[in-house]
């Protein structure tokens, strides 16, 4: 949240309410985005994600709060006097209009002469890679081919801000991650400042500069991808982006907590001796020990499960000293060729403690 | 977080959005069709309601007499307290309507317009107790000194008074309140039968693989092109006094609720045939499949899937046809003969006795089982658009030779029904002098010869039809297009809503009896339109309002609702994307809705009958009033006119839609 106290921003969202009726929807929100920054809003579904984007549109405005645009209140304006260009989950096509109209939707009645209007639209569908598809319906042309029309449509008046709603969700998966690229490449070409709506995680670490992840209305964590996933700032943001072990703890004493009989080095960031906090780590930061030094924070488990998943086996391990919870681990298949590890094994593991994060009690494995 | 998110949210100020030219201009439509809706609907009903609670009654205490026989003036003395010592005038005749006049000589048993007496005669309430002489009205409070041949031409004039005495008299007069039986008794019987043929018929459409499904289709929607009352000229041909298959009838009469009840079944067949067959194409052939696969027998299906699967739209139909019959004028009007129904009782008090407040009252009467049967049925719709929005699998039927006969034969069977009735009428038309000289001749076609308006009502008809179909789809997809695409402005929207589905529950009799009150009233700004064409345009395409806004509605629902938004990003005016996308990509129910106006605008009897004039007398009325001057042949005649036109009008709609279709949906094919 520090991040949004700095001043230089392009986009200023400050202390933002969104009610429907007695249910709000944004609680009180304050965001910073500056110029030429691609920013994902990532959450479950009914997190508010899409409000957000759409009071920031002027489509269903804020109860409460400012909004900025380059130094200007734009708080209280209707859409169309606002400056943003927007691609929805449905692209919203002009069905019975071809993609050379509808892309010079945008640009007609603005004094722009026919042909200037004609070489913007060529370029546009160069830009996006469709050159010939021009003197099509909309409904000929493929998903992802309709999707690249919608956003040249959206960015052909060269708006200040380009707002995505979800716009990969109706692709199919290879469609999604061959577009993913497209778009942010696009993106950083044009420089334009964009904000994308998404539930897919991976899609918001990959193309996001900062991530904006919301729960319930509020926002949970900003940050870059690596941040929100190396020091996710709540169990919430841990638990939503990648996966993660949760287990029941305490703090033995500072720099060390105790999950079972077992302690192990962690940082215990604020919390004092003998408060209960659950212990976080991720699957793939859990070391299997193959020599026979012993590194801190060795624990003895016994597989449980093991689940291929392609590159790598999911594991389930479990150690009676830590109280019998379960928790998983990613196990490489190089390592686990080498290692010979089967089903029932016993092993010893390194939780890494600078690997380890610590959060209120009470939170379970999702 | 918590920190911020400790402010009292309670305390800022409500962020208002500052609305755009856009949506001033989409409220400001809104609005206007607004206030159309609440002056050619609310209003007029609003004056109705109040006129059936208005009586008019002589006050005789509200008059004072004297008499001087030649020896001066008598002492000063009530007309009430004359009448008491006299008993001249009976409680009975003190009840009026506002037309009533009340002559006073027969107070004056001796009295003679030759005697030298003089009276002197004033009114002591102002003007709520008015007397004429001759035509003089007087309302001043002064003495009036009357000669005998002056006071025989003095009439007092009833005075206003609010009060349920209307509704008394109604429900204490068995020959009104009898009607309510009648009308109730009726609906419910043709209910019970229009829609088990309908199921049927449907059901043959929908499960079977006869042959000629189109043709059925086509033939079962013929009713719906024709005036309610169409059926009864053709049942008088058939089984009336001199009907050609009189010995069916076994000596009952078809004047009377017979004749009603089969052309009622006649004209709401379609309507019903509709509703359930889109409820059972609607059904889920996955569930079929699962019986099939079960072994579970046919008629188990039948009872456990089908009907379940079909209920809402059988209620749904139900509902209509019960609200179509007890509404409906135009037929009982033909062949009801002395069977009183609801519907014609305000036609006979408004029309025959001029005795607007009791007619009033029947309206009102007649409102209450139109409205339950309204709000059952919009209760019902709404649950079948949950299940239409659910992802089923087509039923697709497969060949079974007996069962495909079966409903073949009773298919034919009902469509040479309605084609008979058809025919006869043309028949009928087409027969100089039924029964007694059977050539063929045109003769009937002279309108121009006959009560009814001749050839000009049918000009009219056509020419209101045209006006009601374009005015209307106009007015009808704007105020959906505004109310459906404005941002904001939710109260708004939600008293447009409610206004759009009032005009469905207002029967037509009730609509247009409400104009008389509402336009004929010399104060209304709007009494310019009344008696001319302008009224019955405004009355039909409110009569038919909400069936087009629905249709409308549905359309504009099925639209991305983002295109708006797009418009709006792109710094578009509302009024490009509606006319670039919108009103193209809606064009289907655009035509259909003229469509719909344009067929109910030829066909309707019930508002109108009330609101023609000399100069726009139209082609449904001439069919009812030439059937009642006794030229039934010609009355056939021209609602077979009616039926051609309205067919002719299909045809050149079928052909424009496709014309214009593979213009403006090339978008469609891929």
């Amino acid at each position: 949240m520090a991040e949004a106290q700095s001043t230089s921003g392009y986009l200023q969202i400050k202390n933002i309410t969104k009610k429907f009726g007695e249910f709000t929807a944004l609680d009180n929100i304050s965001l910073d985005i500056h110029e030429g920054e691609f920013i994902c809003f990532l959450g479950p579904s009914g997190c508010g994600k899409t409000t957000f984007l759409r009071a920031i549109a002027g489509l269903d405005i804020q109860t409460h709060g400012v909004i900025e645009q380059s130094g200007k209140d734009i708080s209280t304006l209707p859409p169309s006097e606002r400056d943003f260009g927007i691609v929805f989950q449905s692209y919203a096509l002009f069905p019975n209009l071809k993609v050379r109209r509808n892309i010079a939707f945008g640009l007609e009645n603005r004094g722009v002469s026919t042909p200037d209007i004609n070489a913007r639209v060529t370029e546009l569908l160069e830009l996006v890679g469709l050159p010939d598809q021009g003197d099509k319906f909309p409904a000929q042309l493929s998903g992802g081919q309709q999707q690249r029309i919608a956003l040249a449509r959206a960015i052909a008046t060269k708006p200040g801000l380009l707002l995505l709603d979800e716009p990969l969700s109706a692709l199919d998966a290879k469609v999604r991650v061959h577009l993913r690229h497209e778009i942010k490449e696009l993106q950083a070409n044009l420089g334009i400042t964009t904000i994308m709506v998404t539930h897919d995680q991976e899609e918001a670490l990959t193309m996001a500069d900062r991530i904006v992840v919301m729960n319930h209305g509020v926002i949970d964590q900003v940050g870059t991808p690596i941040e929100i996933y190396t020091e996710p700032a709540t169990a919430f943001v841990a638990d939503f982006i990648g996966k993660m072990n949760f287990l029941p703890g305490q703090v033995a004493q500072s720099g060390h907590v105790k999950i079972g009989d077992i302690s192990l080095a962690a940082d215990t960031q604020g919390y004092a001796q003998g408060d209960e906090i659950t212990v976080a780590v991720r699957p793939e930061n859990i070391i299997v020990l193959e020599g026979t030094d012993k590194p801190e924070n060795t624990v003895r488990v016994v597989v449980k499960a093991m689940e291929f998943l392609g590159s790598f086996y999911r594991a389930t391990l479990i150690s009676p000293k830590m109280g019998n919870v379960e928790f998983g681990a990613d196990f490489s298949i190089n390592m686990t060729r080498r290692t010979n590890i089967k089903l029932g094994d016993e092993v010893k593991i390194i939780l890494p403690s600078e690997r380890i994060l610590v959060y209120p009690k009470g939170v379970k494995n999702g | 977080m918590a920190d911020i998110s400790s402010h009292s949210s309670q305390s800022l100020p409500i962020v208002k959005q500052k609305i755009g030219r856009d949506d001033w201009t989409m409220r400001a439509f809104m609005v206007v069709i607004a206030i159309y809706l609440v002056v050619a609907l609310a209003l007029p009903l609003y004056v109705m309601m109040s006129k059936s609670f208005e009586t008019y009654r002589f006050e005789l205490d509200r008059f004072e007499i004297q008499v001087d026989k030649g020896d001066g003036w008598s002492d000063v003395t009530t007309v009430a307290a004359l009448n008491q010592q006299v008993n001249a005038i009976g409680a009975d005749e003190l009840a009026t309507s506002s037309d009533g006049r009340l002559g006073i000589t027969k107070l004056f048993p001796d009295f003679s317009f030759r005697s030298k007496t003089n009276y002197r005669l004033r009114n002591i309430a102002g003007s709520d107790a008015v007397f004429l002489i001759g035509s003089e009205r007087v309302a001043h409070n002064e003495w009036v000194k009357l000669s005998s041949n002056d006071f025989r031409r003095v009439v007092l004039r009833p005075s206003p008074s609010t009060g349920f005495d209307n509704f008394r008299t109604y429900f204490s007069t068995p020959a009104l309140f009898n009607s309510v039986y009648n009308s109730l008794a009726i609906a419910f019987i043709v209910t019970v039968i229009t829609v088990s043929l309908a199921f049927a018929f449907a059901y043959a459409l929908n499960r079977s693989c006869m042959r000629y499904k189109g043709v059925f289709r086509l033939i079962a929607m013929a009713p719906l092109l024709v005036p309610s009352l169409l059926p009864g000229i053709a049942l008088v041909y058939l089984f009336g006094n001199q009907g050609m298959l009189k010995e069916l009838m076994f000596g009952y009469s078809i004047y009377g609720p017979i004749g009603i009840i089969i052309g009622s079944v006649f004209f709401t067949f379609p309507h019903a045939m509709i509703i359930i067959n889109t409820s059972l194409a609607l059904s889920d052939a996955r569930l079929y499949e699962a019986a099939t696969s079960l072994r579970t027998p046919r008629f188990k299906i039948f009872r456990l899937i089908t009907i379940p699967g079909a209920r809402y739209g059988l209620i749904s139909a139900a509902f209509v046809v019960f609200n179509l019959v007890i509404t409906d004028f135009g037929l009982p009007k033909v062949i009801g003969g002395q069977f009183n129904v609801l519907a014609v009782d305000i036609y006979k008090q408004v029309i025959g006795q001029q005795n607007f407040q009791m007619g009033a009252v029947v309206s009102v009467v007649l409102l209450i089982p139109a409205l339950i049967a309204f709000s059952v049925d919009r209760y019902i719709q709404k649950k079948q658009v949950a299940l239409l929005s659910s992802r089923s699998v087509t039923y697709q039927p497969s060949p079974s030779k007996i069962f495909d006969r079966q409903m073949f034969a009773y298919c034919t069977v009902i469509s040479l029904i309605i084609v008979t009735i058809l025919a006869v009428c043309q028949y009928a038309a087409l027969i100089k002098f039924w029964p007694y000289d059977l050539s063929l001749s045109l003769s009937n076609y002279a309108f121009d010869l006959m009560d009814g308006g001749g050839w000009d009502s049918y000009r009219n008809s056509i020419k209101l039809a045209l006006l009601t179909a374009m005015f209307g789809t106009i007015v009808v997809f704007t105020g959906a297009y505004m109310v459906e695409k404005a941002r904001g402005f939710e109260n708004g929207r939600t008293v447009f809503q409610l206004l759009a589905m009032m005009p469905m529950a207002i029967p037509g009799m009730v609509l247009g009896l409400a104009y008389i009150f509402f336009f004929n009233n010399p104060a209304n700004p709007f009494n310019f339109i009344y008696a001319t064409m302008a009224i019955l345009v405004v009355s039909t395409v409110t009569h038919f309002y909400t069936v087009s806004h629905l249709t409308a509605v549905t359309a504009l629902k099925q639209m991305d609702n983002e295109f708006e938004s797009v418009g709006a990003s792109l710094k578009q005016p509302f009024y490009k994307v509606m006319g670039l996308v919108t009103v193209p990509v809606c064009l289907p129910a655009i035509l259909d809705i003229w469509m719909y106006l344009f067929v109910n605008a030829m066909t309707t009897v019930s508002a109108v009958v009330f609101l023609y004039s000399s100069d726009t007398t139209l082609a449904s009325v001439a069919v009812l009033n030439m059937d009642d001057a006794g030229d039934v042949a010609p009355a056939a005649a021209m609602g077979m006119m009616i039926f051609y036109t309205n067919v002719g009008a299909r045809i050149l709609h079928a052909g424009l839609s496709r014309l214009l279709l593979k213009k403006t949906q090339a978008w469609r094919m891929r």
